[in-house]
């Protein structure tokens, strides 16, 4: 579905983020804001939504941890137990210590992954894909906002002239 | 924004008039320059160095261990020493990425980028080592745990060795990510800047179409940090499980539980003088003297001295526990080691690791170039001393007098060491040409709280931006709006010319003095001459070109399409302005 939008140019993060609070404030809907570098609190005033990136993470070492229980517990006790050092393998948490090593590295391994993987995904990261940044200076140093227009182009331009904008543009834009 | 404060007190991390821009320019200026001839000869001599020990691992391989220094009583040396001298380097980068990001330590940023770059190159060069001490290295796979094809017989997950695998590629693997998630935006930058298509196809490939939105950001940041939080303990855990492959054995000298903390202070304390070495150079050469600063030198200075003195600690302590625990084995390994044959090896540890960091305690020196690099290549020198030290002389004179001998290494062993010198250097060298080598992103994220401009601005009460309201809807032109000179009929009819100096504001020779165009980065002589028959003469009118002027400008001469848009001739024309004024 092909839609209008406003984009429009901020050359400095302070401007920025007193226009998005008072574009929030005037009761428009913020597409997106393209930035060159984190800019901090602007994901709570657009109204973001916080990630949950940190609670996969969680859940990953989880599973991490658990393939390593579950890996050594075979390898070491049922399929194969053996006489190392005096130290026979009678039982997973006899042997355990031995063990603490892999089952850290391992939570590491599987927490920092796919962790890592689940971002790429969700953010649409990966070789070959396009960029989709509308302008090639929101990776030097100039913040884009882009608003939908819904038959108030004028009030829009006013308002983002209003806030400061150094560029406004109007294009049309594809949804994917 | 109140998120900007940084107290008066503290020192400028970017100094200079850098704004945001500026910061991309010159970051991206190694990336888009040309290597220069510097480059070229110290990157022959690491390639000499790595096919050396290409060969040497070759000839190692195909003829057997046989070829090294080793014996029956000495049967570990360079080989284990390399690798834990790699490794202990391979601390740096992610102590300074993780550990510092989680202290909020806002210098980091200038150097998180080559330390860890050098992170990921050292681990490469100390995991070389046990694959090539294997013999038969194509039957690496064995240390994975899959039945093989004798039985279902696995990997002794009771053996330290094993679990060095699983930190060791841990630690790698865990590193590359964490480096390219931080490149991924630099990347974008540098793609977005690339003129040439088959650059931008690169970058494009590289940045995985990194477009930085605001969500992006807010996750992007999430990661970073839970990767900071994940990356602690496990570079503390890689060289504690190291040091674990000697101290779980019962060799005099090795069987100590002090070995953990130590190895790891030490790991650190090699790894910042690696950085330092490396940086000193690398600011030096790709121009970037404003990002990382006699502050950020003296920062590692203050941290190789803190890591020396542990190390220090450590090494009295294990004299002192030796004598205190009455084993005479013990004593006798220690005693040995300082007043035995290899008493050299022990005081050049002792001179380099111990005595040669207290120096920092002085100011001057900490903050003198000269001798922090010095410094830091003693400390490299004394960190693979100590390596030698408690691997050889602890093994040389065992439990069997009658057994004792000596190590010497052969040409095969010092060539392979010398090879994962070229090819760390190899590889660096390639990184600082093709990275973005400072994490511009983060950077710029802490400008305003940390960059000279703004806290001078802020210290005089001047307010941080102006909003400008925009007239009408053109683009503003971004450099600095002179009174420009009375228009004159163009000089040229050539197509464009008139555009071009409408844009740019003619030069009346009455009352304006032409510049020397040539200090401009990019503009030589002959360019200078064509721009002067064009009709521009000074920096003021090069300083208000903007893109559509550039495109102008190589339609009328032709000559290095985008070269003025790479260079950025009209930024670099507004700081010569600047210095005229």
């Amino acid at each position: 579905m092909a839609s209008k939008v406003i984009h429009a140019f901020y050359d400095d993060d302070d401007i920025l983020m007193l226009a998005v609070k008072k574009v929030k404030a005037a009761k428009h809907h913020i597409d997106e804001v393209y930035c060159p570098f984190p800019v901090h609190g602007l994901d709570k005033a657009m109204g973001l939504a916080p990630t949950r990136l940190a609670i996969t993470a969680f859940l990953y070492g989880c599973v991490g941890l658990s393939v390593a229980v579950l890996m050594m517990n075979y390898i070491m006790i049922e399929d194969w137990p053996q006489d190392i050092g005096g130290k026979p393998s009678f039982s997973y948490l006899e042997n355990m210590p031995a063990f603490v090593p892999i089952m850290f590295e391992l939570t590491v391994f599987f927490a920092a992954h796919l962790m890592v993987i689940t971002f790429y995904l969700r953010s649409r990261l990966w070789p070959f894909k396009e960029a989709e940044n509308p302008d090639v200076r929101t990776t030097d140093d100039h913040f884009l906002m882009e608003i939908e227009i819904h038959d108030n182009e004028q009030e829009l331009r006013d308002l983002l002239i209003e806030t400061g904008a150094v560029e406004i543009n109007i294009s049309e834009k594809n949804s994917h | 924004m109140a998120s900007h404060y940084e107290a008066p007190i503290r020192k400028p991390l970017v100094i200079g008039n850098k704004g945001y821009h500026d910061v991309t320019v010159d970051i991206a200026a190694p990336v888009e320059g040309r290597a220069n001839k510097h480059w070229w000869i110290v990157f022959s001599i690491a390639l000499v160095a790595f096919l050396w020990g290409v060969g040497c691992i070759i000839y190692t391989v195909s003829t057997g261990i046989g070829t090294w220094g080793l014996n029956k009583t000495v049967n570990w040396a360079w080989d284990i020493t390399n690798f834990v001298w790699w490794v202990g380097i391979g601390h740096a980068g992610t102590l300074i990425s993780a550990v510092l990001l989680l202290f909020r330590q806002k210098w980091r940023m200038a150097i998180n980028r080559s330390a860890e770059a050098m992170t990921i190159f050292s681990v490469v060069q100390a995991g070389l080592f046990p694959i090539i001490h294997m013999g038969r290295p194509w039957l690496a796979y064995w240390v994975l745990p899959i039945p093989n094809q004798f039985g279902s017989l696995w990997v002794n997950f009771n053996s330290p060795l094993l679990w060095d695998v699983f930190a060791i590629s841990t630690y790698l693997s865990v590193s590359l990510v964490f480096w390219w998630t931080g490149l991924l935006p630099d990347f974008a930058m540098i793609r977005d800047r690339a003129v040439l298509p088959f650059q931008k196809k690169i970058y494009s490939l590289l940045s995985f179409g990194w477009t930085g939105r605001a969500k992006d950001w807010q996750r992007f940041e999430e990661v970073s940090l839970v990767l900071a939080g994940l990356a602690t303990p496990l570079v503390l855990s890689v060289h504690t499980i190291v040091s674990f492959d000697f101290a779980t054995s019962v060799i005099p000298g090795w069987h100590t539980t002090i070995f953990p903390p130590y190895f790891v202070a030490g790991a650190i304390f090699s790894g910042f003088a690696m950085v330092n070495t490396l940086l000193i150079i690398m600011r030096k050469v790709c121009h970037l003297e404003n990002y990382i600063t006699i502050q950020h030198i003296e920062l590692m200075n203050i941290v190789i001295m803190l890591t020396g003195s542990i190390v220090g600690c450590a090494y009295i302590t294990e004299l002192f526990m030796a004598w205190y625990s009455g084993v005479e084995y013990e004593q006798y390994a220690f005693l040995n080691r300082a007043t035995g044959p290899y008493w050299w090896a022990y005081w050049s540890m002792m001179t380099c690791n111990v005595f040669s960091p207290q120096f920092m305690w002085f100011k001057k020196l900490r903050t003198s170039i000269m001798f922090s690099f010095f410094i830091s290549i003693v400390v490299n020198i004394g960190m693979w001393f100590e390596r030698f030290v408690i691997i050889v002389t602890s093994l040389h004179r065992d439990y069997l007098p009658s057994s004792w001998t000596m190590f010497s290494p052969t040409f095969v062993d010092i060539g392979i060491f010398i090879g994962t010198i070229g090819f760390f250097f190899v590889l660096f060298l390639l990184y600082a040409r093709t990275f973005p080598v400072i994490a511009q992103a983060e950077v710029k994220s802490i400008l305003k709280a940390s960059g000279e401009k703004y806290k001078t601005l802020r210290d005089a009460g001047k307010p941080l931006y102006t909003i400008t309201k925009l007239k009408s809807e053109l683009r503003e032109p971004i450099t600095d709006n002179v009174i420009m000179g009375e228009v004159k009929a163009p000089v040229d009819d050539k197509v464009g010319v008139s555009d071009l100096l409408n844009a740019v504001g003619t030069f009346d020779a009455t009352t304006q003095q032409p510049d020397n165009l040539k200090k401009v980065k990019g503009i030589g002589p002959q360019m200078e001459a064509t721009l002067n028959e064009i009709g521009i003469y000074t920096f003021a009118q090069v300083a208000r070109m903007t893109e559509s002027e550039y495109n102008l400008l190589d339609s009328i001469t032709g000559s290095f399409p985008g070269r003025a848009q790479r260079d950025d001739w009209a930024g670099q024309a507004v700081i010569l302005l600047n210095n005229k004024r």
